[in-house]
């Protein structure tokens, strides 16, 4: 929600959103538009089928104080083409996300420093070609903050996160 | 029997008892044109022709929320379609059940700029309750289905469905027809029954308050429970205020009818509502033209907010005690517990803040004077109310003269309130209004507007001549585009930027080049027998340009950003609150 000065300074917590919704033209859409319509802020979203190809899962994370997300939860389930949402935040849960990271390594000790890094994250180089170290690293996005961190030493060229998603541990579920 | 796509969508509107349609023909929709032209033949559905879109979608409002039927509109792509925008947009923000239909150029055609192509689908989404674009034949009928089904259940709201051109063609395909009876859809399930455990906690809230508000709004309009409300609010002796959109709803001939609240409700509405301690809100949302400052609204009470959608609750003040669901319902099931634990109001419990509300209608708030040289707006409303025995439907535009309608007009029944209340869109009133006479055409059914927002439609004069709709058009015309004007009056000094209605038409003339009625009242002395003139002629449209006093004001007020005790009685109160900021 767009807020007056004096709101903004309430605690803004993070909250991670789980959605599945018909997988219908538009419904993306759907949920962009009502977050921006709305001013609520996405820091990532991502989405792709599920085993039932009618259904797409969507993790969204967001930030904002409980009543505002408590908000964005009842205007979601709102959305015809939503089907269950979850505040993940609210259960125990796991978190990933994925990252490729393109650097540039500029003599052979560089080279050393970015294979050691990688292998203190447990990150992957996955190619190699005129000195450009393409890594990948799965984890959560707090992790990868950091092992961005230690990249900058060199010249990062590229960097591709997919967003966070998330489920449930244990037998909680989110499902028709 | 193999049909089209546009017998399927005249079957389609056939399955639903539709019986009248608005719109505007065009190229895309053609095929759908055709086939309603041979339905209106067959006598089986009725088209309304309007003069532009905008028009059309009203009407269609108009049909719907004087009715408990959905309204239909049909344009074409493009144009048609963007100029039925601002008519869905109103429809959402007033929960009115619409469906929708827009032609869209052929499938092929689509994403390529085409002649007249407009994404109406992405345009709207953000203003209708749903929408769909249509995408082969066979899913034609299942989708229908679904608009009317979503336009009409939960919280009402306009639902659009887009038709590629080619999907309506004979010659591209026929298939079987298939009304699906039966509808189940897992991601839309509205909850209609209250939780009784709430509802148990809400009997307790009313038994331990002393200062309670019954606070209602358009949702027991759309639920139809206005018997129920009047029930429950005489059994327990609350005081009873109105919304804008809720007017009608609870009699406004009982002595517990405190009036409506709001900015420009009344000084014991809104006092009563600053002083509670329990609000019971129901099919109503907190709006802020009702709250005001939400910072010094109600400081010290308790809420109870019954409501169909979850998302009305606690989103612009807390609900203590959240109840979802359809409010007759909820409310039906509140008389069950009361009879299963044999509860029995004490009538009396609340006495002494009757006492203190008492004081506060004693304002009389709402007083005029009207002298024998100017017509005073209000006066005009009145003598209306009077004339009609308070029974004739009432369409309102969007101004000063929206309100008066809305103070001096005492309504008793629901959905006899026609008006525009969440968008607030001048240019409503006279095409809502020919809905309201195409679905009641023996009612008297009245439209109060201004000089500026009659313009805005103005065209839709043609549209009630070839239908000979008997409309009585009461035009408070003061010169001004006077709501605007009152605000530049109160807070931008009196600096009337574009606000006065420079070369205005001669009204009556304009009534009479159109075939209606026309007549210009100038005199306090000639209001009432102009009404019943234009009254007892059931057959003709009355055209009533009402000669106003120019710089009226609307009170009480609440400016905003002020607390429901810090209201404009009068003039005066708004000059001294100038001085007392300069
Ligand atoms: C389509 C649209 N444009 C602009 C406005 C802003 N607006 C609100 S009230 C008003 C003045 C209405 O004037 P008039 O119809 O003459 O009524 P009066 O207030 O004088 O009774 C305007 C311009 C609006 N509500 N709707």
């Amino acid at each position: 929600m767009f807020k007056t000065q004096k709101e903004e300074k309430q605690i803004r917590s993070r909250h991670i959103l789980s959605l599945l919704m018909e997988n219908e033209t538009g419904a993306l859409s759907r949920v962009s538009g009502l977050f921006s319509q709305r001013g609520y802020n996405i820091e990532s979203l991502t989405v792709a089928p599920t085993d039932d190809p009618t259904l797409s899962r969507m993790t969204l994370v967001t930030k904002g104080n409980d009543a505002s997300v408590e908000q964005i939860v009842k205007q979601l389930n709102k959305l015809i083409d939503i089907v269950k949402v979850m505040e993940l935040s609210d259960y125990s849960h796991i978190e990933r996300e994925i990252m490729f990271v393109k650097v540039a390594a500029t003599n052979m000790e560089s080279c050393a420093s970015i294979k050691r890094m990688a292998d203190i994250f447990r990150a992957n180089v996955i190619d190699v070609k005129n000195k450009m170290y393409t890594i990948e690293i799965t984890g959560r996005p707090d992790k990868l903050d950091g092992f961005l961190e230690t990249m900058e030493e060199h010249k990062i060229i590229e960097v591709v996160r997919s967003g966070a998603m998330g489920i449930t541990r244990g037998s909680n579920a989110l499902k028709v | 029997m193999k049909l089209s796509g546009a017998e399927i969508f005249i079957e389609c509107l056939k399955a639903e008892n539709v019986d009248t349609i608005f719109g505007y023909p065009g190229g895309a929709v053609l095929f759908l044109y055709d086939e309603l032209y041979k339905a209106e033949a067959r006598g089986d559905i009725r088209h309304i022709l309007a003069r532009h879109e905008q028009g059309a979608v009203h009407g269609a409002e108009g049909y719907a929320k004087s009715t408990d039927k959905p309204g239909v509109a049909i344009v074409t792509s493009g144009p048609g379609a963007t100029n039925a925008v601002t008519g869905i947009a109103d429809a959402y923000m007033d929960s009115v059940p619409l469906v929708v239909i827009t032609g869209q150029v052929p499938l092929g055609l689509i994403g390529k700029d085409s002649f007249q192509e407009i994404d109406i689908v992405g345009i709207t989404r953000p203003c209708v309750k749903h929408n769909f674009l249509v995408t082969s034949i066979e899913d034609i009928a299942p989708t229908m289905k679904k608009a009317f089904h979503i336009a009409m259940s939960g919280r009402p709201g306009p639902v659009l469905v887009d038709i590629p051109k080619d999907l309506t063609n004979p010659d591209v395909d026929k298939i079987e027809f298939n009304y699906p009876k039966e509808l189940k859809m897992r991601s839309y399930q509205p909850t209609i029954k209250g939780n009784k455990k709430q509802i148990r906690t809400a009997l307790k809230m009313i038994a331990e308050a002393k200062k309670p508000i019954l606070y209602a709004g358009g949702g027991v309009v759309s639920a139809k429970a206005h018997k129920e409300l009047t029930e429950f609010g005489q059994a327990f002796n609350f005081p009873v205020t109105n919304t804008l959109m809720g007017l009608g709803t609870y009699p406004s001939n009982d002595k517990q009818y405190i009036g409506m609240l709001g900015m420009h409700g009344t000084f014991e509405a809104n006092r009563t509502m600053h002083h509670a301690d329990l609000i019971i809100c129901i099919g109503a949302r907190f709006d802020d033209r009702v709250t005001g400052d939400l910072n010094k609204f109600s400081p010290n009470a308790k809420v109870i907010h019954i409501d169909i959608d979850p998302a009305s609750i606690s989103k612009n003040i807390n609900a203590h005690n959240p109840i979802v669901g359809d409010v007759k319902e909820v409310l039906n099931s509140l008389f069950d517990i009361m009879k299963e634990e044999k509860i029995k109001p004490n009538k009396s419990a609340f006495d002494a803040w009757w006492k203190e509300i008492k004081e506060w209608q004693s304002v009389n708030c709402l007083a005029y004077d009207q002298d024998d040289k100017i017509i005073k707006a209000q006066y005009v409303v009145e003598k209306l109310w009077e004339v009609t025995n308070g029974d004739s439907y009432v369409a309102s535009d969007v101004g000063q003269h929206q309100m008066f309608a809305a103070q001096y007009y005492k309504f008793n029944k629901p959905n006899r309130w026609i008006n525009s209340g969440g968008l607030g869109t001048m240019g409503f009133g006279l095409p809502a209004a020919m809905g309201v006479q195409l679905a009641h055409p023996e009612e008297v059914v009245s439209v109060v507007t201004g000089d500026g927002s009659i313009q805005m439609c103005i065209q839709e004069l043609g549209t009630c001549k070839q239908y000979d709709l008997p409309l009585n058009i009461i035009n408070l015309n003061n010169g001004y585009l006077g709501m605007v004007r009152q605000w530049q009056e109160f807070f931008y000094e009196e600096r009337y930027a574009m606000t006065y209605n420079q070369s205005l038409p001669d009204f009556v003339k304009l009534a009479e080049a159109y075939g209606h009625v026309g007549a210009r009242i100038e005199k306090p002395a000639d209001v009432e027998g102009a009404l019943r003139e234009a009254i007892k002629d059931t057959k003709r449209l009355h055209f009533l340009d009402f000669v106003v006093e120019e710089q009226g004001n609307v009170y009480p007020m609440i400016p905003a950003g002020y607390g429901h005790n810090e209201m404009y009685l009068n003039k005066q109160d708004a000059i001294d609150d100038m001085n007392g900021k300069k």
